[in-house]
C-alpha cells in the first residue's frame, strides 16, 4: 500500500529494477553461449589429429590400429572441406564425416531415426543444425551446391552437389552453436576429391571411461611414435578448456558490469524504499499501536520490497526473453543466445537476495520505531 | 472487588543529557470498568504520558500499571503488541486512518490479527461502520470524508474487535462544534449503550462534560474534581 502512494516514483523503479534484470538476462545469455564448452558433452572424447599441423592429414590406416588400444570404444573421423554457399558472407563449417560412428560418438546431436538412416545410407547426403537450416530456408530434400576452397571434384568441376537428408538439433540449449554447421558423408568426400584420397583430418575417439581419456590419449601417440605420421591426441575437454580460458574474460567482463549496474540498482532501490518507508512512519506507528507485533512489522516493509524487486525482475527477465529472438535474428544467424533455465532462477534469486537486502535497513528501522514518539512526531 | 485498572506509584522521567526531567510523580489512580474518564489539564502536564501507560505503549519509570488483573508494565513489546490488540481501541486527535484504505479497510485492520476470516471481518467491519452512522460511506478514503466523518472511522476501527478499554487522546481537538459534539455523543453512548470504559484525555471543558468522573492532572500529579455538574 506504501508503494501505490507515490506512484510515479515507485513506477520509476520499477523501471529501473527491470532494466537491470534485462541487461543481467541478456548478459548471462551471452555468458552462457560463450562458456557453454565447459559442458559435460564430449567428456569421453579425444581429438587426434596430426602432430604436426592440424591442416596436416593422417592416413585412414590408423583406425585399425587406434581400436586395437585398450580403452577405446569407438572412433569417428572427419576432414574439413571448407565449402561456400553462394555467397563467402554466408560462411559456415562443412565438414565430411564418417556418418555412423560420427552420430555415434556425439549424442549431443539430436536426428530423427529415418534422417539418421538416411545420412548413413545416402552417399551424398548431408545434415544441418535446426539454426542453419532455418537461415536459408533448407527442408529435407534440398540439394546444396557447395563451392569448394580446397577439394575440387574429380570430375573437374568446383561445386559439389549435396543432398539435405536431416536437420538436427542439439541435445542441450546452451549446445545450441553447433547447431550452424553442415556435416556431409566423408565416404563421398574421400572418393570424388581430386587428392588426397584414403586421409582423415582428425579422428574423434570415444573412451569407455572418462576418467582414462588421458591414459589413452598417451597409448595413441605412442602407437605412432617416430611413424611418419606422429599424432596428437587431446581431451575434447582440455581442448574446451584452453578454448574456454581464452575467452574466459568474457565471464569476468559481464560479471564486472552486472557487478556496477546491481550496485546502483541496490543504491537507488535502497533509497527508494528507505524513502517509501519514512513517508509512511505515522501509518507504520498506528500498525504497531493497534497490536502489530514487531516482527509483523518486519516482514510487511521486507515483502513490499521483496515485492518491488520480485516485479521488476520477472518483467526485466521476460524483456530480456522476449528481446532475444529479435538480436538473434538481427546477427543474420551470426548469435544463437538462448535463455536457459539457470537465468531465470538466478535472476529471480538476484533479485528476492537484493530485495531481502534492499528492505533490511528500514524494514529494521521500522520494527524498532518506538510508538510514543512516531505518534507525536518525534 | 478490585478495579478494571490500578495504577500504582506510576512515575516517569525522561533524561536529557545530564538532566532528568519527571513528568509524572507517583501516580496513583483505579479506573472501574464501565467508567468514562475525562483526563484534563494544561498542555505538557503529562495526561498523553499517562495514557500511553494505560495503553500499553509506554512503560513507567517507576510503579506498576495493572489492567483486568493483569501487570502490563512488565510485559515484553510483543507481548504488549499482543495484549493491545486484544484489550484496547486507540482513538487520536488526528483519526490516523490509513489514506490508501477505504473506510471499510480501515476497520477491517485491527481483525486481520484476529482469526476471523475475511467474511467475517468484512461482516464486522461493517457492523463497527454502521454502529458509527457510516454504513453509506464504506467504499470511501478518508480523503473524501470530512474530519468528523474520519473521526468516526477511527471509533469503529477502535471499536471493532471488542476491546475491554478505549483510549481516547483530543478526539475533538481538531474538530468543529458540531462535529465535536457528533463524536462525543457516540463516545457516551457507546459508553452508557455499551459499556465500554473509556479513558479521554481532553483540554476542553466541554468535552469532559460528556464523562463520569473528571481527573485533572498538574505538572505530573493528579488533582481530583469530581463528577460534572
Ligand atoms: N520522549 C520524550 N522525551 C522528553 N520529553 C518528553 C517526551 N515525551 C513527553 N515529554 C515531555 O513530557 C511532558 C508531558 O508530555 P505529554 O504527556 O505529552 O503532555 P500533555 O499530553 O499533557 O500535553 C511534556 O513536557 C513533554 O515535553
Ligand atoms: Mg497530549
Amino acid at each position: 500500500m506504501g508503494l501505490r502512494r507515490k506512484k510515479a516514483r515507485t513506477l520509476l523503479t520499477l523501471l529501473s529494477v527491470a532494466m537491470a534484470f534485462a541487461l543481467f538476462g541478456l548478459l548471462d545469455a551471452v555468458r552462457v553461449a560463450f562458456t557453454a564448452p565447459q559442458n559435460l558433452a564430449g567428456i569421453d572424447r579425444l581429438v587426434v589429429s596430426s602432430r604436426f599441423s592440424i591442416i596436416q592429414p593422417l592416413p585412414l590406416a590408423h583406425l585399425a590400429r587406434m581400436r586395437a588400444v585398450p580403452g577405446v570404444r569407438r572412433i569417428a573421423w572427419a576432414n574439413w572441406f571448407g565449402g561456400i554457399y553462394q555467397d563467402p558472407k554466408n560462411f559456415f563449417p562443412t565438414i565430411a564425416v564418417s556418418p555412423q560412428p560420427f552420430l555415434e560418438v556425439h549424442p549431443e546431436i539430436v536426428l530423427p531415426a529415418a534422417e539418421r538412416q538416411a545420412f548413413v545410407t545416402t552417399r551424398t547426403g548431408a545434415i544441418v543444425g535446426a539454426a542453419l537450416a532455418q537461415r536459408f530456408g533448407w527442408r529435407p530434400g534440398d540439394r546444396i551446391p557447395l563451392q569448394a576452397t580446397i577439394f575440387p571434384n574429380k570430375d573437374g568441376s568446383i561445386v559439389w552437389t549435396l543432398e539435405l537428408v536431416g536437420i538436427f538439433h542439439a541435445a542441450q540449449p546452451e549446445l545450441r552453436g553447433m547447431e550452424q554447421q553442415l556435416f556431409f558423408n566423408y565416404a563421398y568426400f574421400d572418393e570424388a576429391r581430386e587428392f588426397g584420397q584414403g586421409t582423415v583430418g582428425w579422428y574423434i575417439v570415444q573412451v569407455d571411461d572418462p576418467a582414462q581419456v588421458d591414459r589413452v590419449a598417451q597409448a595413441i601417440d605412442r602407437l605412432f611414435a617416430n611413424s611418419s605420421d606422429e599424432t596428437k591426441s587431446q581431451s575434447e575437454r582440455d581442448f574446451q578448456l584452453s578454448f574456454a580460458k581464452q575467452i574466459g574474460d568474457i565471464g569476468l567482463i559481464v560479471t564486472a558490469i552486472m557487478g556496477a549496474v546491481f550496485f546502483a540498482l541496490i543504491l537507488l532501490t535502497g533509497n527508494t524504499m528507505a524513502q517509501a518507508i519514512r513517508d509512511r512512519t505515522p501509518e507504520l506507528a498506528v500498525l504497531k499501536t493497534i497490536g502489530f507485533t514487531r516482527p509483523l512489522i518486519l516482514s510487511i516493509v521486507l515483502a513490499e520490497s521483496m515485492l518491488l524487486l520480485m516485479l521488476g525482475g520477472a518483467a526485466g527477465l521476460a524483456l530480456a526473453r522476449l528481446s532475444l529472438p529479435v538480436l538473434n535474428a538481427a546477427s543474420g544467424g551470426q548469435f544463437d543466445l538462448p535463455m536457459m533455465p539457470r537465468t531465470w532462477w538466478t535472476g529471480l534469486g538476484l533479485a528476492l537476495v537484493i530485495g531481502l537486502a534492499v528492505g533490511l535497513p528500514p524494514a529494521l528501522r521500522a520494527m524498532r520505531l518506538r510508538i510514543v514518539d512516531a505518534l507525536s512526531g518525534r | 472487588m478490585s478495579a478494571l485498572i490500578e495504577i500504582r506509584g506510576v512515575s516517569k522521567a525522561y533524561t536529557r543529557g545530564r538532566q532528568r526531567i519527571e513528568v509524572l510523580h507517583r501516580i496513583d489512580l483505579d479506573i472501574e470498568r464501565g467508567d468514562f474518564l475525562a483526563l484534563m489539564g494544561p498542555s505538557g502536564s503529562g495526561k498523553t504520558t499517562l495514557l500511553n501507560m494505560i495503553a500499553g505503549i509506554d512503560t513507567p519509570s517507576a510503579g506498576s500499571v495493572t489492567v483486568g488483573g493483569r501487570r502490563i508494565d512488565t510485559l515484553s513489546a510483543t507481548e504488549l503488541a499482543r495484549w493491545r490488540a486484544a484489550h484496547v481501541g486507540f482513538i487520536f486527535q488526528f483519526y490516523n486512518l490509513l489514506p490508501m484504505l477505504t473506510a471499510q479497510k480501515n476497520v477491517e485492520l485491527p481483525l486481520l490479527l484476529t482469526r476471523l476470516d475475511a467474511a467475517q471481518r468484512r461482516r464486522n467491519a461493517r457492523i463497527a461502520l454502521e454502529l458509527v452512522g457510516l454504513g453509506d460511506r464504506v467504499g470511501h478514503r478518508p480523503g473524501e470524508l470530512s474530519g468528523g466523518q474520519q473521526q468516526r472511522v477511527a471509533i469503529a476501527r477502535a471499536i471493532v474487535s471488542d476491546p475491554t478499554l478505549l483510549v481516547c487522546d483530543e478526539p475533538t481537538g481538531d474538530l468543529d462544534r458540531q462535529s465535536a459534539e457528533e463524536v462525543l455523543a457516540l463516545l457516551q453512548r457507546l459508553n452508557r449503550e455499551h459499556g465500554k470504559t473509556m479513558i479521554m484525555v481532553t483540554h476542553d471543558p466541554r468535552a469532559a462534560e460528556y464523562a463520569r468522573r473528571i481527573l485533572h492532572l498538574d505538572k505530573g500529579s493528579l488533582v481530583e474534581a469530581g463528577a460534572p455538574a
